[in-house]
């Protein structure tokens, strides 16, 4: 290819592309041979940057300027201005709410600035669809050390001695798995990367999938040469199409180029892959279950021991590792186990990729090095909570992990002080909560989410789960008894300590945590039946204050269930027999009255109506030292 | 394609390396041609092309070529601007494609600046 002056990285991971970017892609390129620059500038799609709320995006090379929030129409604009004039576009960078001035440069915006690179080494910076970029960024060489220079014991031993552990949840060292599968006189051995990702709200792995699925082609074929296996599975949800397609092409690739297959590059080592898709079910996540999933059974799991190392696929040894696990075993073969055991904490090795989600400023996804603290990551490369809002909870490790208090915001994020604190690192889900989040509602959420995803096979989870449900639905309904939250917690416990799998012993984490930190607000909704945060319908009273309402009839026009009485110059009155606390009319409100509360847990004081309006004396015109201070 | 042994991998990868330089981040330098209205007009567009090709040509990999608006000596036009790592920056004026290679071998390749075709060495001051 000849020399290019630039190259224009757009980002086609999942979001952006929901976002349109192969619309811009599109423009792009028309513009791009409108001015004749096709020969000296290229435009690669590239898996996903990460900063998906700032999606479509795009970053130009060499100078790494980024530009978000991109729309077909800023195209021509952007072309001619920056591509080929030179001037990069300001209105098209990327503002933090609280400055005035864009931050042209990727590398300056405190999003990425906190954030260490190994699995996602390569994103935005390759195209995932050929191989050639993987290959380009030193892909392929930790297959080529292994293969050539070390024997599977080695290997065994350099990941053991790198202290890495299981990215998918529950944080089981990856050597010590590999070990064990290798020591089983039983063959053949399978290698299966396990890619159900089921968590709402996470899709870590998707995006290794789809930035940069070599990495995990690369990292699976170096567990199946340690453990001694020649075939391996890619179990991964249907409901990711682009990841399964990329998936696909990278695998197609990869044996076109003898990196998969028989005899790879002439070294005598045999191995190939295939996709399996998941039709979804939460549980596949499960090791046993994903095993039942393969094997074409219903997906429930089964006892262990023994452990799918021993007994797995097929009745064979079988190790399953996360997408993530997979993906930086390459770069510990390369830079080896000491120095990647420099990284995080004493028990916790290496980074973590976590998906920043909820009530947050940059919403996307992170990866980070293991002990860095919840306040790094919510303030500094969150850039905080939305509206001023105060920061309340952040529920990690997914639907099964716990809800972590604003009053543990120092905590260091590895395995131990999560678990410890209630959660746990889970496959790296992160949802922000801020003060208009209610933590009753919060634990329902998840618990419907958990029984409806239960399998069925064990008495507690299934009916346990109900049971949690039908307690939390009683709470938050304004119905909750005396005696009810230590029904929870016995019966979450109950859960815990009977049911055989990760489902069933983690889905009580939720409420469990919720008790142990917001317990009051349980007591309000119980003995006060008030919501703290206003949120449940049943605890909630929207009322029109009379001093402050100026008979706009705004929120009259708009009520769907025309609870509102009024006319001009009559404060408005909401009939709280009608009313369906929907909450349209605070919506409407002007900000500038600010009329409409939200009551919860008092009495709703009375109005009279047909009240004549106190208008609000209109303001002076500031003066010049008003507008400047 | 046939399957690649070791060595083909590694001629592979070395190939590949060469079309991903401008995604690694590492610069010794970096020649900015003036593109306002003024020096596309003047034939700022086949400056551009003849470093590009100067540089393919050259294989190497430390140099950023890149753009910028009218730097408002217009009448100069085609102007680009040199800047080398640790050295000021040097202004060349009413450049041809010709002049534009000699730049690259003298300035880039050889390290010295090409005297008669500068404005002057150094920017204006911001203020």
């Amino acid at each position: 290819m000849a020399a290019r002056r630039l190259e224009l990285m757009l980002c086609t991971g999942t979001g952006c592309v929901a976002g349109g970017s192969y619309r811009i892609k599109r423009a792009l390129e028309e513009e791009i041979a409108r001015h004749g620059l096709q020969e000296e500038i290229s435009l690669v799609p590239t898996g996903c940057n990460g900063f998906c709320g700032q999606g479509p995006l795009l970053v130009v090379m060499p100078e790494r300027i980024f530009y978000g929030w991109l729309k077909t129409e800023d195209i021509p604009f952007l072309v001619e201005e920056h591509f080929l004039k030179g001037r990069p576009v300001k209105k098209l960078m990327f503002t933090p709410p609280e400055r005035r001035e864009p931050i042209p440069l990727l590398s300056d915006i405190p999003f990425f600035k906190k954030q260490m690179l190994i699995v996602l080494r390569n994103k935005g910076i390759i195209d995932p669809e050929k191989i050639d970029d993987y290959i380009a960024r030193d892909g392929y060489t930790a297959l080529e050390k292994v293969l050539t220079s070390m024997t599977p014991e080695e290997v065994i031993e350099e990941i053991i001695r790198s202290g890495l552990r299981g990215r998918g949840g529950a944080g089981f060292p990856t050597g010590i798995k590999w070990k064990v599968c290798r020591n089983e006189p039983k063959t053949p051995k399978y290698v299966i990367c396990n890619c159900d990702e089921g968590d709402p709200g996470a899709y870590m792995d998707r995006s290794v999938f789809e930035s940069d699925p070599h990495s995990v082609i690369e990292g699976q074929t170096i567990a199946a040469y340690a453990i001694g296996a020649s075939h391996g599975y890619i179990y991964v949800r249907t409901e990711y199409p682009l990841a399964i397609k990329r998936m696909q092409k990278a695998i197609e690739q990869a044996r076109e180029y003898g990196l998969l297959g028989e005899n790879i590059l002439g070294t005598g080592f045999s191995f190939d892959l295939e996709i399996r898709e998941g039709s979804g079910a939460f549980v596949c996540g499960e090791e046993t279950s994903l095993i039942h999933s393969i094997e074409g059974k219903s997906p429930e799991p089964r006892q262990r021991p023994p452990f799918p190392a021993q007994v797995g696929i097929w009745g064979c040894p079988t190790v399953i590792n996360n997408v993530e696990t997979l993906a930086t075993v390459p770069v510990i073969i390369n830079r080896g186990a000491e120095w990647f055991s420099k990284i995080g904490t004493e028990t916790s090795k290496g980074t973590k990729i976590f998906s920043l989600v909820g009530k947050i400023n940059n919403t996307g996804l992170i990866e980070v090095p293991m002990g860095i603290t919840l306040r790094e990551i919510i303030y500094e490369i969150g850039g905080g909570i939305p509206g001023n809002r105060k920061f309340k909870a952040v529920q990690t490790g997914g639907p099964s992990g716990g809800c972590i208090p604003a009053s543990l915001i120092d905590l260091p994020i590895d395995y131990e002080s999560l678990t410890q604190a209630g959660s746990m690192m889970g496959s790296g889900g992160m949802i922000v909560m801020d003060e208009d989040t209610c933590m009753v509602d919060v634990a329902k959420f998840f618990i419907q989410f958990t029984n409806d995803e239960s399998c069925g096979k064990c008495t507690v989870c299934r009916d346990g789960s109900a049971a949690l449900l039908e307690v939390l639905t009683r709470i938050t309904d304004g119905e909750g008894r005396e005696g009810d939250i230590e029904f929870l917690e016995e019966l979450a416990w109950a859960i815990k300590d009977a049911s055989m799998c990760g489902l069933g012993t983690t889905l009580p984490n939720p409420v469990l945590t919720t008790i142990r930190y917001f317990r009051d607000e349980y007591e309000a909704h119980i003995r006060e039946r008030r919501c703290p945060a206003k949120v449940c319908k049943n605890l909630i009273a929207y009322w029109i204050d009379p001093q402050l309402c100026q008979a706009c009839l705004i929120c009259k026009r708009e009520c769907p269930a025309e609870a509102i009485y009024g006319e001009k110059h009559t404060v408005h009155v909401i009939d709280q027999s009608r009313c369906t606390k929907c909450g349209t009319c605070l919506d409407v409100c002007p900000p500038r009255f600010g009329a409409v509360k939200k009551l919860s847990g008092e009495p709703i004081p009375p109005v009279e109506r047909g009240m004549r309006v106190e208008r609000k004396k209109k303001t002076a015109t500031p003066t010049q030292e008003q507008l400047s201070a | 394609m046939a399957r690649l042994t070791l060595d083909e991998l590694r001629r592979k990868r070395a190939e590949a390396q060469k079309s991903i330089y401008l995604r690694e981040g590492e610069f010794r330098g970096k020649i900015i041609v003036h593109m306002g209205t003024c020096g596309i007009a003047a034939g700022a567009r086949a400056i551009v092309s003849a470093f590009l090709e100067e540089l393919e040509k050259s294989g190497v990999k430390d140099i950023m070529i890149t753009t910028s608006g009218c730097a408002g000596l217009c009448s100069k036009e085609p102007m680009a601007t040199v800047e080398m790592l640790n050295s000021p920056p040097v202004r060349y004026v009413e450049l041809t494609p010709e002049k534009a290679r000699e730049i690259f071998q003298a300035h880039i390749i050889g390290g010295t600046a090409v005297a008669e075709y500068a404005l002057g060495i150094g920017s204006e001051r911001g203020g």
